[in-house]
């Protein structure tokens, strides 16, 4: 029995829509008193528009109370697991939004939006040198278009050795992210899917046994989804480079070795980075971010448009490398992001990028260490940014799944790590505490996964039914797929279906 | 001993406890891995900064861009908007900002809930059944309609209509070439065939002319080709809805509504299609439903999820409709909020004030001895302008007097951009810089 008190409100029953009332409004227009010219054909006009009607106040208070209903960084430990949820430094955005940044409109000459292009050479220029990849476009808006940019241009430089038409394979470990097989598949490439080792990297034979002469390219995360180093990938670039197939690195996880060891070093051909992860810029519920492309000597003619560099005159322009792949956005790229990203760097410098590096995976190993004997540990070795744990143990003893493990973890206070990827460890806790987390944070997020296998022994039905103190509780995905209500225009004929189907 | 930076807080005596119970004996230890011949590089990078030094420097390239005060008249694709100030407050609310993609519903309903109020939006907006919850920005939400439209006709080459904007039709090439499609721009939809997927149009043309969408979505329904309509959602307050004039799939650009152009990014794609084409869309789209239990209290109560998810690459790998992960959710806030601050009057009304503004602007400029507006139907907030001398002549001389004048599109095909400029005005351009402008334009006739 619970205790009586305030029925607690269907707050997502009410949109916008149904909170609005005719005549009122929140913003005025200004009147124009000029003289008037006639709108266009009737037949080229809407005759309707729905849209809420609600006061400025109203509508202030609708938003924050979705914001209340929100977990971000600021609100508390946050180890979703190859997302890099580091804190983000607030000074950042202050510097992005100066009016003279903001206001600079992207059709402007070179001439007038100097400060913004030479921030940007610089960081172009730091994006190298934290590479060790001396050719950067800042273009992609995310990393999976970084990722487009890199495949496309390994496509042009295939074709321009005439090798197009035969190297058709993109090779990609079993434990890469989504995007890597997708994204070869928009390039136009079949995918073969290469397996991990036992130690947690590559199989090195299978990479033998795979590379031939209509092999394009491996994509490889580094450090690898599941925290590790992946052992002998200079090596295995080599072999790949002997293959005259290219070495191309996902950057997902740049946040483990930045400022320690560089993609260009140990013989990739081509990286993205995801500036959202490793440069701490928000990300904003799912973006925007900013996905830099970096490349070597051999693959920058084909960068993608615009690239940033200094001319002879002293002006930074934007400029298109000769055989470019072409644009990748209308304009040249989440412009906003780069500038916080930029400003991360500074604030940081080679010193304290290492300091990152370092703390995050001490941060990583500590949490390894804590959580050791709790959860099943699948590849039990040192790891660096990030560990993955699995629940296989507490599935089999005690029916409990990540799943509930996950929910559960949030009347803990905590977000949830990532669950169920790599697809290759299963009920996979995929767990990336960063460096901006001090080690009580994570010694509490430890006591709390320790109480929940604890929990899953004893009381299996309370993880089962977690979260119990979440603004709402277990969804129902099963019929949101099945009977998708996408919009308020959908609301009430879904409302009426299901009652008459009642 | 002091932490090693504000932004990572242990300090020595933490790491020292940290690597004991670790039970290693120092950091290099953890990083053995890594292959010895390449650790620790020079990497030449300029020295850390103080917040105060950071904000100094970043202040001064600020200021080494064109003061926000000069009066400029770009649009071409990045448009000056009165934004309701209450969008930049509530978009900076860290519960919002400093989430990510809503994996756990639970917790992440502000960005949900958020997000099936941005699809309500752009699907009233622009006339169409579903909408997901953005993409980049305009021209690779673009790329992506060749590709959805090309998946679902079965066809091989998308055709774009004279007058898209630049940027999109180079965005379209780069994803076309990728997938194998074939690319034509086309002058008129007579030149389309049934080898076609769809013809793209934009809505008003790069030129700022509005579109009769009705006769270009019959000429590609005839050949069994999709219209795909790139409209400004702007300029939707007053124009009729592309899908109501059978448009199937419709994108355009929501950063002018969120915020400051910012030298063009970070943008917000939009895409919206009709409902036949649901699973063949990319990107997430959120769905609404009830909770599985019903609290102790009564009835399961409203929530919404992230929903067919069978689409995406992070379930569907290799066979997902887009390899397109995280995208602009943030700036999908802002316009939203923008769009409902306005509602449906004050999205009209600010429409029409654009258009009034616009119009009453290159009156002013045609009645300029030396001056020409070359008519090309009816228009929405762009307009050509020809002077007494040369496109980059007339650009330039505007620049000596601080004034950024329209986008020099001399160099384009059609007869009436030849030695013109394409001014932008809107209803956020102030009244003394459109005064300045007019003056400008007179004294430079003068001088001539």
């Amino acid at each position: 029995m619970t205790a009586p008190g305030p029925r607690r409100e269907d707050f997502g029953a009410r949109l916008s829509i149904d909170r609005s009332v005719p005549g009122r409004r929140a913003v005025d227009v200004p009147a124009w008193h000029g003289s008037k010219t006639s709108l266009p054909d009737s037949s080229l006009l809407r005759d309707s528009l729905r849209l809420p009607e609600m006061s400025q106040g109203e509508l202030v208070r609708y938003y924050t109370a979705l914001s209340e209903r929100n977990y971000g960084i600021d609100s508390g430990t946050y180890p979703l697991g190859s997302c890099t949820m580091k804190y983000n430094p607030k000074i950042n955005d202050l510097i992005a939004s100066q009016p003279g940044f903001a206001d600079a409109h992207p059709q402007a000459r070179a001439e007038d939006a100097q400060g913004t292009l030479r921030t940007l050479l610089e960081l172009r220029r730091g994006l190298a040198e934290v590479t060790g990849l001396p050719h950067v476009s800042l273009a992609p808006a995310a990393g999976a278009q970084g990722e487009l940019a890199g495949v496309l241009m390994i496509t042009a430089a295939l074709e321009e050795r005439g090798e197009l038409a035969t190297r058709r394979r993109i090779l990609v470990p079993d434990s890469a992210h989504g995007t890597n097989p997708a994204t070869a598949a928009m390039a136009g490439y079949t995918v073969t899917h290469l397996p991990t080792a036992e130690n947690g990297s590559l199989d090195r034979a299978t990479i033998e046994q795979e590379l031939d002469e209509t092999v394009a390219a491996v994509m490889v995360t580094v450090p690898n989804t599941l925290g590790l180093w992946e052992q002998g990938i200079e090596e295995v670039a080599g072999l790949i480079h002997d293959a005259g197939a290219y070495l191309y690195a996902d950057g997902a996880n740049l946040n483990a070795i930045m400022g320690r060891v560089r993609y260009g070093d140990l013989g990739f051909d081509v990286a993205h980075l995801n500036l959202h992860k490793s440069f701490s810029t928000p990300h904003g519920g799912g973006g925007p971010g900013a996905g830099p492309v970096c490349c070597t000597e051999e693959l920058a003619p084909y960068l993608p448009t615009p690239v940033v560099e200094e001319c002879a005159d002293g002006i930074v322009r934007l400029l298109a490398p000769e055989r470019s792949i072409g644009q990748l956005q209308q304009f040249h790229g989440n412009v906003g992001v780069l500038l916080r990203a930029y400003a991360y760097l500074r604030a940081l410098g080679l010193d304290g990028l290492r300091a990152v590096s370092g703390q995050a995976v001490l941060n990583a190993n500590y949490l390894r260490t804590l959580l050791h004997g709790h959860y099943d540990l699948p590849y039990d070795r040192p790891v660096l940014h990030e560990v993955v744990f699995s629940g296989s143990r507490q599935r089999r003893q005690h029916d409990v799944r990540t799943y509930d493990i996950a929910k559960r973890l949030i009347d803990h206070g905590f977000h949830p790590p990532t669950v169920y990827f790599p697809l290759i460890v299963p009920e996979a806790l995929m767990i990336e505490p960063t460096e901006t987390e001090p080690p009580e944070a994570i010694e509490a997020l430890a006591d709390a996964l320790i109480a929940i296998a604890d929990e899953a022994a004893e009381d299996p039905d309370t993880l089962h039914g977690a979260p119990w103190s979440a603004p709402i509780g277990r969804l129902d995905e099963t019929t949101a797929a099945r009977r998708p209500v996408l919009r308020w225009q959908d609301v009430k004929v879904s409302e009426t279906v299901s009652r008459l189907s009642r | 001993m002091a932490s090693p930076h504000p932004y990572i807080p242990a300090t020595e005596a933490d790491r020292a406890r940290m690597l004991e119970r670790i039970g290693v004996d120092d950091l290099d230890a953890l990083f053995a891995d890594l292959p010895a011949a390449f650790r620790d590089p020079a990497i030449d990078l300029p020295p850390a900064l103080t917040e105060p030094e950071l904000i100094a420097l970043l202040a001064d390239r600020a200021a080494e861009n064109a003061a926000p005060s000069r009066p400029n008249f770009l649009g071409a694709g990045a448009y000056r908007r009165s934004v309701p100030s209450i969008v930049s407050h509530l978009v900076s609310r860290s519960e919002f900002a400093t989430a990510y993609t809503p994996y756990q519903p639970e917790i992440s309903q502000g960005t949900l809930q958020s997000g099936f109020e941005f699809q309500s939006v752009v699907c009233e907006l622009t006339g169409m059944d579903v909408a997901n919850v953005g993409l980049y920005d305009v021209a690779s939400a673009t790329a992506e309609a060749c590709l959805m439209a090309s998946r679902t006709t079965k066809r091989q080459a998308a055709a774009l209509l004279e007058l898209i904007h630049p940027g999109t039709a180079g965005v379209v090439n780069t994803y076309a070439r990728g997938a194998g499609l074939r690319v034509d721009v086309v002058a008129s939809p007579d030149e389309l065939s049934d080898e076609h997927a769809c013809l793209v149009v934009q809505q008003p043309d790069f030129l700022g002319t509005i579109v009769d969408l009705e006769p270009l979505a019959n000429a590609a329904h005839d050949v069994g080709a999709l219209l795909v309509a790139v409209a400004d959602p702007f300029a939707l307050g007053i124009l009729k809805a592309p899908g109501d004039a059978g448009a199937d799939i419709v994108t355009g650009e929501g950063r002018d509504l969120a915020g400051a152009p910012a030298f063009g990014g970070p943008s917000l794609g939009l895409f919206a299609a009709g409902l036949p084409y649901l699973r063949q869309i990319p990107g997430r789209i959120v769905g609404r439903t009830k909770e599985l239990h019903a609290p102790d209290d009564g009835e399961p109560r409203t929530g919404y999820v992230l929903t067919l998810q069978a689409r995406e690459q992070f379930i569907r790998r290799e066979r997902a409709t887009s390899n397109v992960s995280t995208a602009q959710a943030l700036i999908a806030l802002g316009f939203t909020i923008a769009v409902q601050a306005l509602g449906p009057q004050g999205l009209r009304q600010s429409a029409e004030l654009c258009y009034q503004r616009a119009h009453d602007a290159a009156r002013r400029i045609s009645a300029l001895p030396a001056y020409d507006v070359p008519e090309r139907g009816p228009w929405f907030q762009e307009f050509l302008v020809r002077g007494p001398m040369s496109a980059p002549e007339l650009s330039a001389a505007l620049s000596e007097r601080e004034i950024t004048g329209g986008l020099d599109v001399s160099n384009r095909l059609e007869p009436e951009a030849r030695d013109a400029l394409l001014f932008c005005v809107t209803e956020a351009t102030p009244d003394a810089h459109i005064e300045a402008l007019i003056e400008a334009l007179a004294e430079i006739g003068d001088e001539v």
